[in-house]
């Protein structure tokens, strides 16, 4: 891709970003953001703008990052277009995770460390399962194991729901749908540590994810260490999954379409390609968050509904092109 | 360059061997070929060799270490393997497909460098495929396709290069050209390690053959030693009768109808 290109996306991301500052019930000129950010004018803006709209338009783009960087690791190290971020059981483990909080009646502070908790604890099960079942550096076995917890973790949910008071199921449920809106500024720092972090080492990591595409077996012949590199590239992935399920609940879609853009815009080796699926993923999860927050100013349509909404629509074109 | 010394090799949970005490070398400037029925555990050695089945008794050797021992980026800078089965999920241009094969040569943090362009373009040049560097792989037809990943493996600047099948699917045409490839190749003195059903070609090129059948190795040698009717007959569970072929002589396999021909069946 052309600098020119990557220029455009990074401009994108800006727009993205200071328009989901600027709109809102109150709104904002250029300008008096960046007044506001420098802790100038109106105090109600300077406080809306500091510790509002824009920890919260920043936490987006984060957690579109880290999705869309997971996303675009797995869909390349599994060879498969249908791999996102949440496959090896972090949302499941994520969802469980908040649920049982909400029940024990933890503070709503707590629920993002249990979700977390959830999330880590279902990609170890995960992959300990695929382990006992004998997989030697076999992927396939890994998804099916991924796809074992999730189910059971989804059965977990229901049982724990079943005799909840609606107070607490419309908790969990709005949780699990994911939002943005309770974004600060130590929930973006948290994140922007794990996602600068483990998306970077799996960036680093885009010359095995290239090599594994030739398939395990070629891979191997090549010089890589298959069975580590896999290991590596799927728990540092579903880390990031993790980290963005715990400061924002769980987001569908964003890992699953983003990397299809990546490809789209012609980028097919993984290094560059990640790049791009953080940027792109940033971009399209502050779009959904402004979105959802201008379609119906006094509810909000979760962010979930918003990408979902978005996604949708992009995999029926697809499927229109692959045809 | 690479041995096989009494390998023995069983899948996990398999109830008999794959592979059994098999021994043989493919030496520098030699086209060494495995041949056998369906089954009979070619492509278990190219696995094993790849270290992605356990060797239970005896070695693979590489330049005489032991290769199951040896650091996979090792490994790949002395053996490159085109593997029976590859489809990518998501299409590549042909030249970053073959600069994959430099990825034993580069570090983590280094970027394709002058020696990297080098290899990758004179690998596209040998293998003939320099006009497609910039199609995307998708679009190859089944000849380009194999000569694109014999290109990657050259890329791989081994001294030895392992094929698994390299000519599956490919038409008589495409077919001699790949294995007049591997011929000059192995005269330029590479090892060429190939794994074939196609018996008569191999009779033609090879410097060696070895004949597996059921895991083990029923005749071992230059192509008139082991391409003998009795010997074929055997291991192939089907009558042939072996000819010689017009142009150079190599031994020639033609198999036999099951049912016996139709007296006048003959003539016009």
């Amino acid at each position: 891709m052309k600098a020119a290109r990557w220029w455009g996306l990074a401009a994108l991301l800006v727009i993205a970003v200071v328009a989901s500052v600027a709109v809102g019930t109150i709104a904002f000129s250029p300008s008096q953001i960046v007044r506001a950010v420098r802790g100038l004018g109106d105090p109600t803006t300077v406080f809306v703008v500091r510790f509002l709209r824009g920890p919260r338009a920043l936490l987006a783009v984060l957690v579109g990052a880290g999705l869309g960087i997971s996303g675009g690791a797995l869909q390349g190290t599994l060879r498969n277009p249908l791999a996102e971020p949440y496959l090896l059981g972090v949302s499941g483990g994520a969802a469980v995770g908040a649920v049982l909080a909400t029940l024990a009646g933890l503070p709503p502070g707590a629920l993002p460390l249990a979700a977390f908790a959830g999330a880590i604890l279902a990609v170890v099960v995960t992959f300990f399962v695929a382990h006992v079942s004998g997989a030697r550096g076999d992927s396939r076995t890994l998804l099916m194991a991924g796809v074992v917890v999730g189910a059971f973790a989804n059965a977990a949910i229901m049982l724990a729901l079943a005799n909840a008071t609606p107070d607490t199921i419309r908790n969990a449920v709005w949780w699990m749908m994911g939002s943005v809106a309770d974004a600060s500024w130590s929930s973006v720092l948290v994140l922007l540590i794990y996602t600068a972090l483990a998306g970077g080492f799996l960036v680093l990591l885009g010359r095995d994810i290239d090599a594994l595409a030739l398939g395990e077996d070629a891979a191997a012949g090549l010089g890589l260490n298959v069975d580590r590199s896999l290991r590596r590239i799927f728990l540092v992935a579903s880390l990031v999954a993790a980290a963005t399920v715990a400061s924002a609940g769980l987001i569908g879609f964003v890992g699953l379409i983003v990397p299809h853009m990546a490809r789209a815009l012609g980028l097919t080796r993984a290094r560059s390609q990640l790049l791009a699926c953080a940027l792109l993923g940033g971009i399209l999860v502050v779009l959904a968050d402004l979105a959802g927050r201008v379609a119906m100013p006094a509810t909000e349509i979760p962010l979930g509904a918003i990408t979902a909404l978005v996604g949708v629509p992009f995999f029926l074109i697809k499927l229109r092109r692959l045809r | 360059m690479i041995s096989f010394d009494g390998v023995t090799v069983r899948y996990p949970r398999a109830a008999a061997d794959a592979v059994a005490s098999v021994s043989f070398a493919a030496e520098r400037g030699m086209l060494t070929a495995v041949v056998g029925p369906n089954g009979s555990g070619k492509s278990t050695l190219v696995r094993s060799l790849l270290g992605r089945l356990p060797v239970q008794a005896g070695a693979i050797l590489v330049d005489g270490q032991v290769a199951g021992g040896m650091h996979r980026r090792d490994l790949a800078r002395k053996v490159a393997v085109v593997t029976q089965r590859e489809e990518l999920a998501f299409p590549v241009s042909v030249r970053d497909y073959v600069s994959l094969g430099r990825y034993a040569h580069r570090g983590l943090f280094s970027t394709e460098g002058v020696g990297d362009n080098a290899a990758v373009g004179g690998a596209m040049q040998s293998a003939g495929v320099d006009a497609l560097a910039l199609r995307s792989v998708d679009e190859l037809s089944g000849g380009e396709w194999q000569r694109v990943r014999l290109a990657r493996a050259l890329a791989q600047e081994t001294g030895a290069i392992v094929l698994d099948e390299p000519t599956t699917f490919l038409d008589i045409g495409h077919e001699m050209a790949v294995f007049e490839l591997l011929h000059k190749l192995a005269r330029g003195g590479l090892a060429i390690l190939l794994v074939s059903h196609q018996l008569n070609l191999v009779a033609r090129f090879a410097d060696h053959i070895i004949l597996l059948h059921r895991g083990k190795v029923a005749a071992s040698g230059p192509p008139d030693q082991v391409m003998r009717a009795e010997i074929l007959e055997r291991v192939y569970e089907w009558p042939l009768v072996v000819a010689r072929d017009p142009a150079v002589g190599a031994p020639a396999l033609i198999p036999l109808r099951a049912a016996r021909p139709i007296k006048g069946d003959g003539g016009v």
